[in-house]
């Protein structure tokens, strides 16, 4: 009988959810019944709710089946797994799993398809091939292409990648670097993680095209501790990439020189700032910077720096090779392509949808998310993080647009959408992103650093009841002040989750004071 | 967790070819080897790295991952962030807190609790890690399971 390739993801929520005992215990009996199974452990595709999300090939199509616990194993086998055989956990083809066919894959397309750490089964799913094809375009071509595609950072701040690029390959300097920000600290994100944890190659790619693009011969990412399979993938990754001859000097015979080097953070929520980032990695407190200058002038070791995200980096390969008109033809207004959303939270099926702007929230919370997972109704919905706005169910039907949820106070972010139901006690959640903003400031400006202190102060007075309309005002003009005089978006956006609550919710600071 | 010896310290140093650069993720190949930081390993990284005694300090004490007291040999960290908190984390943590008899950044019977902001797992909550090990969807139950099996590993 021929071998049968069972993949099992390597995945942190797979892990999470026991895929690695669901691993042994296939081997295990694969050896015991001499079943002769290839296992393979794949990235996720993004659909945290399955996983365990266990996969067979038969016949060259991929079965799933989900939520698979290790004592579902010897049932599975003998259901006849190699064969696909029927299973209560049996979801069928994973092609046509409605979460993910329904998607817009750009950037992510490879997580769950492939082996990760296979350089064989990168280059035989079109890995490097954007490399080489910027390799014969040359730069300019690259650039043009990054602006052309419309592509924004997307790691929060949403600043057009194109010029970004543009700035650094223009700046004078002999060295250059590119730095990649995998600080993913918002609560509710998720994406650069899934990506580096499927598709380490594909990031490792993406930052040599960036490197070419602007010459810089060497790149850093910043991958925060609280990612250690993701750390342990991509140290492999990374050291597979050089052995092969696709990191290094004399990329491929190209004459281009460019190597990455793997820097851990250190439970610092404001490193995932691209100043404090950069101080960082230059080993000193991950302290902001004043900005002018740029980083892209003056970043890292005051060099011309490219700081970008994962997935904007990510981003990029699909750019060049299918073209930027492709991807900017995808999204609405200013906001072109594709953004990973991460549905996350007090939610029915969480996980990664990668979907071209314009889709709506209520759309990604209820058909892909299908409501809260406690099946009571939505209260709220944080998108973007801990410093993004508590939207009301009112406000469900906003387009997922920059702009348009600029227009109403709240922000995109990095695409993390955090469900809460009816039983969430939003005052407590006001008080916290103070309380958040207190433990995480770096210190630098005075409205972060003892504005957040005194906003948790203030906003326990308002929960007692006490001088009520006093402290309201005093609230609001603290928030001013930490918006309007805040050095980053730390201090500077606290306010909106606290002001959010104030506006929409203003009702759970009176409840709080009867209970 | 072990003590760090002024050989290995000097051995991890020079690993990283006593870049200064490199001081934060020296500390962090400390941490990942030994849990903490004692003050003699301080001093001696400043010497090493030719850097002022009060620039490590200030590195030391700026991130939240570099201990200077020595954990217990199990560390669990339980998630505090939104997407936690909107599935019960601070039920959670009220429950472990109490089960355990201890407060956050207390060590007892060989075992550290640290609350953590985001794991990542946002799509699984609550999320705790138990030493390095990220965990899904912990309730009480799957939290007594975790202690036993700390336990058991004893």
């Amino acid at each position: 009988m021929a071998r049968t390739r069972i993949y099992v993801p390597r995945e942190t929520a797979a892990v999470s959810m026991g895929a690695d005992e669901v691993a042994l215990e296939v081997a295990r009996l694969a050896k015991k019944n001499s079943i002769d199974v290839e296992l393979i452990r794949n990235g996720s595709w993004g659909a945290s709710w399955l996983e365990p999300l266990l996969e067979v090939e038969v016949d060259g199509t991929r079965i799933a089946y989900g939520n698979v616990e290790a004592s579902d194993v010897e049932g599975l086998f003998r259901a006849d797994l190699v064969n696909g055989g029927e299973h209560p956990r049996r979801l069928g083809p994973t092609t046509e799993i409605d979460y993910l066919i329904s998607q817009d894959r750009w950037t992510f397309w490879r997580c769950g398809l492939v082996n990760p750490l296979s350089l064989d089964d990168f280059l035989a799913h079109n890995g490097f091939k954007a490399l080489l094809q910027a390799f014969a375009d040359g730069q300019e071509s690259v650039l043009t292409a990054v602006a052309d595609s419309g592509l924004r950072g997307r790691g929060g701040a949403g600043f057009p990648t194109g010029i970004k690029w543009r700035t650094v390959a223009d700046a004078p300097g002999e060295q250059k670097y590119i730095a990649c920000n995998a600080d993913e600290g918002d609560s509710g994100t998720f994406s650069d993680r899934l990506l580096m944890e499927g598709d380490p190659l594909g990031l490792i790619e993406s930052m040599t095209i960036a490197g070419f693009a602007v010459g810089a011969s060497k790149g850093y990412i910043y991958l925060r501790s609280e990612y250690p399979l993701a750390h342990s993938v991509l140290t492999r990754a990374i050291d597979t990439a050089r052995g092969a001859g696709w990191l290094g000097g004399n990329i491929q015979d190209s004459g281009f020189d460019f190597d990455i080097e793997l820097h851990l953070g250190a439970g610092s929520y404001v490193c995932g700032e691209e100043t404090a980032m950069l101080e960082s990695l230059e080993g000193k407190k991950g302290i902001v910077r004043y900005k002018p200058p740029l980083p892209a002038l003056e970043g890292l070791f005051g060099k011309p720096t490219i700081v970008n995200n994962v997935v904007s980096l990510a981003s990029v390969p699909n750019i060049i090779k299918l073209g930027a008109e492709r991807y900017a033809g995808m999204g609405v207004n200013r906001s072109k392509g594709t953004l990973a959303f991460q549905l996350a939270g007090n939610i029915k099926r969480g996980g990664m949808v990668e979907k071209a702007f314009g889709v709506t929230l209520r759309e990604l919370i209820e058909e892909y998310g299908g409501g809260t997972a406690s099946g009571r109704p939505v209260k709220a919905v944080q998108v973007g993080g801990p410093l993004g706005a508590y939207i009301p169910t009112q406000q469900l039907d906003v387009v997922m647009d920059y702009e348009a949820f600029m227009e109403i106070g709240a922000m995109i972010g990095h695409g993390g959408i955090v469900v809460f139901d009816d039983t969430a006690n939003m005052a407590e959640l006001a008080r916290f992103a103070m309380e958040f903003c207190a433990i995480e400031s770096c210190g630098k400006c005075t409205p972060c650093r003892i504005g957040s202190t005194r906003g948790a102060e203030v906003i326990d007075k308002l929960i007692a009841g006490e001088k009520r309309d006093e402290n309201y005002d005093l609230l609001v003009d603290l928030c001013d002040t930490m918006e309007g005089a805040s050095l980053c978006a730390m201090g500077g956006m606290t306010p909106y989750p606290v002001r959010s609550v104030l506006k929409y919710f203003a009702e759970d600071f009176a409840s709080s004071a009867e209970g | 967790m072990a003590t760090i010896d002024k050989q290995t310290t000097s051995e991890i140093v020079a690993e990283h070819n006593a870049r200064p650069e490199l001081l934060v993720q020296i500390l962090q190949t400390i941490i990942g080897r030994f849990g903490w930081l004692p003050e003699e390993t301080i001093r001696q990284l400043a010497d090493e790295l030719n850097l002022s005694r009060a620039d490590v300090h200030g590195v030391v004490q700026y991130y939240h991952d570099f201990r200077t007291e020595e954990p217990g040999r199990h560390i669990i960290k339980i998630c505090q962030a939104e997407a936690c908190q909107a599935m019960g984390s601070n039920a959670l943590t009220e429950y472990a807190k109490k089960t355990l008899a201890m407060s956050f950044h207390d060590t007892e019977n060989d075992i550290t609790l640290e609350p953590v902001y985001c794991l990542g797992n946002c799509a699984c909550a609550p999320a705790v890690m138990v030493d390095g090990k990220t965990i899904g969807r912990v309730d009480e139950q799957r939290f007594n399971a975790l202690l036993e099996n700390l336990r058991g590993a004893d």
